[in-house]
C-alpha cells in the first residue's frame, strides 16, 4: 500500500503528462491544418501531371524506343523501397504500419528472391528496420531539419532514386507512405514510380504536341516521378500530425482515467488514516 | 469585349492564378506562342522564359523556369515547375535561378538543352529589365 505521500506525488506527476500531451495535441491540430492545406494546394498540379502523363503514355506505348521511367530497363530483379516516416515519435502506429508494410512487401520479395534495397526518408523508420533489413539500406534522407516540406525536397529524393535506376542499381522503385484519410485513419500505401504505373483508363483528348509527344513524355516523366514523391511526403505530413493528434488525444484521455483513480485511492486511504486514528482515540478511552 | 479563355496558373506548391483572360504569351519549347480563344488544342513544354497573359484587369506576367501548357479552345492550364509574379521577382532570386541552372548544365550530360536553359534565363532577365 503506497502511502499518503506516494500517491499525491503520483498524481501530480500524471497531472504534468497530462497537461503535456494535452499541449503537443493542440500543436498538433494547428500543425495538421496546416499539413493539410498543403497538401490540398498541391493536388491540382499532381491531378493535372498525371491527366496529361497516363494520356501521354497511352499514346506512346510501353513498346520499342519508350522512354526508360515508362518502360523500365526490361529487368525486375532489384527492388529500391523507399520507406518514408517521420522524423519524430509519439505518434501513435504512425511509423510501425508503414514499417510493416514495406517489411511485409520486402520479405515478399526477398522470398521470391528478389534483391532488396531501401532507402529511408525520416528517421523513425530507418531505427526500426535497422534491425532486420540494415544490411539493404543504400541511403538515408534526412529531413530533420526541414521545417517544411517543399518541392526541391521532393526534387532531390527523386534524382537520387532515378539516379540508381539509370546507374542500374535498382529495376524497380517503390514508395512506401501513409495516405492521410482522417484525422484517425490513415492509409498506408504503396506505389510503384518507376517504372510509371498508371491508373484507370486514359482520356484520348486530340492535342497537337509540341515538340512532339515522345519529347514532352521524356521531360515530363522525371518532373512526374518528383510529384509523385512530392503528394507522398505532403500526405504522410498530413497523416503524421493527425495521428500524433489521436494519438495525444488518447493519452490525455487515459492521464484523466489515471488522476481520477489515484485520486479515489488517495481519498479512501485517507479515510482509513482517520477512521484508524480515531478507533485509536476512542478505544484508549475507553480503557480509562 | 473580347471573349476569354480560363487561364490557370499552378506550380507544384500551390495554385498561383486562375482567372478569365483574353490572351496568353506563352513561352514553349520550340518558341513563343500566344493563346486565344478558340486555339487547337495543344500541349506543349515550356523553356524558361515569361509567360505573359492579358487579363480583365491589364497584363499580368509571371517567370516561369520550365514545366508544361495545356491549351484547349476554353482553357489555357500552365503547369509550371517554379513560377514567380515578375512584380514579386527580385535581382537575388533571379540570380539563385541562374546559378542553380548553371550548376545544373556543370552535370548535365546533355550539354546542348543544359546550355540553352542558362541562354533561355539570360534572355529572359533582358527581356524582364532587371
Amino acid at each position: 500500500m503506497p502511502s499518503l505521500k506516494d500517491l499525491k506525488n503520483r498524481i501530480g506527476s500524471v497531472k504534468n503528462t497530462r497537461k503535456i500531451t494535452k499541449a503537443m495535441q493542440m500543436v498538433a491540430a494547428a500543425k495538421l491544418r496546416r499539413a493539410q492545406e498543403a497538401a490540398e494546394a498541391a493536388r491540382p498540379f499532381a491531378e493535372r501531371m498525371t491527366a496529361v502523363m497516363s494520356a501521354l503514355a497511352a499514346g506512346v506505348g510501353t513498346g520499342e524506343g519508350a522512354p526508360k521511367l515508362l518502360a523500365g530497363n526490361g529487368r525486375d530483379q532489384v527492388h529500391l523501397l523507399v520507406v518514408m516516416t517521420s522524423e519524430r515519435g509519439l505518434c501513435g502506429g504512425f511509423n510501425s504500419s508503414i514499417v510493416k508494410l514495406a517489411r511485409t512487401r520486402a520479405n515478399e520479395l526477398a522470398a521470391a528472391g528478389k534483391t532488396v534495397k531501401i532507402l529511408t526518408v525520416g528517421k523513425k523508420g530507418r531505427e526500426q528496420l535497422r534491425r532486420d533489413w540494415g544490411n539493404a539500406f543504400v541511403g538515408h534522407v534526412d529531413l530533420g531539419e526541414v521545417k517544411r516540406v517543399g518541392y526541391a525536397n521532393a526534387q532531390s529524393i527523386a534524382r537520387e532514386v532515378m539516379a540508381a535506376f539509370e546507374a542500374g542499381e535498382a529495376d524497380v522503385v517503390t514508395i512506401f507512405y501513409n495516405r492521410f484519410q482522417s484525422v484517425i485513419s490513415q492509409i498506408p500505401t504503396e506505389q510503384q514510380v518507376i517504372p510509371a504505373k498508371f491508373e484507370g483508363t486514359a482520356t484520348t483528348a486530340l492535342y497537337d504536341y509540341e515538340p512532339s509527344e515522345e519529347a514532352i513524355l521524356a521531360d515530363l516523366l522525371p518532373r512526374g516521378v518528383a510529384t509523385q514523391i512530392f503528394t507522398a511526403l505532403l500526405e504522410n505530413g498530413a497523416s503524421e500530425q493527425g495521428a500524433r493528434m489521436s494519438a495525444m488525444d488518447n493519452a490525455t484521455r487515459n492521464a484523466g482515467d489515471m488522476i481520477n483513480k489515484l485520486t479515489i485511492q488517495y481519498n479512501r486511504s485517507r479515510q482509513a488514516a482517520i477512521t484508524k486514528e480515531l478507533i485509536e482515540i476512542i478505544s484508549g478511552a475507553e480503557a480509562l | 469585349m473580347a471573349s476569354t479563355v480560363q487561364f490557370d496558373l499552378v506550380s507544384p506548391e500551390r495554385r498561383l492564378a486562375s482567372f478569365p483572360a483574353t490572351e496568353v504569351q506563352i513561352p514553349g519549347a520550340m518558341g513563343d506562342l500566344t493563346a486565344m480563344e478558340g486555339h487547337a488544342a495543344t500541349i506543349t513544354s515550356l523553356r524558361p522564359g515569361l509567360l505573359k497573359v492579358v487579363g480583365t484587369d491589364g497584363l499580368k506576367a509571371y517567370v516561369v523556369t520550365g514545366g508544361f501548357a495545356e491549351i484547349s479552345a476554353t482553357g489555357v492550364s500552365v503547369l509550371a515547375e517554379q513560377a514567380v509574379p515578375l512584380s514579386e521577382l527580385t535581382p537575388a532570386q533571379l540570380d539563385a535561378l541562374v546559378a542553380d541552372a548553371c550548376e545544373a548544365a556543370a552535370v548535365n550530360p546533355d550539354k546542348d538543352a543544359a546550355d540553352k536553359a542558362v541562354a533561355d534565363l539570360y534572355a529572359m532577365r533582358a527581356q524582364a529589365g532587371i
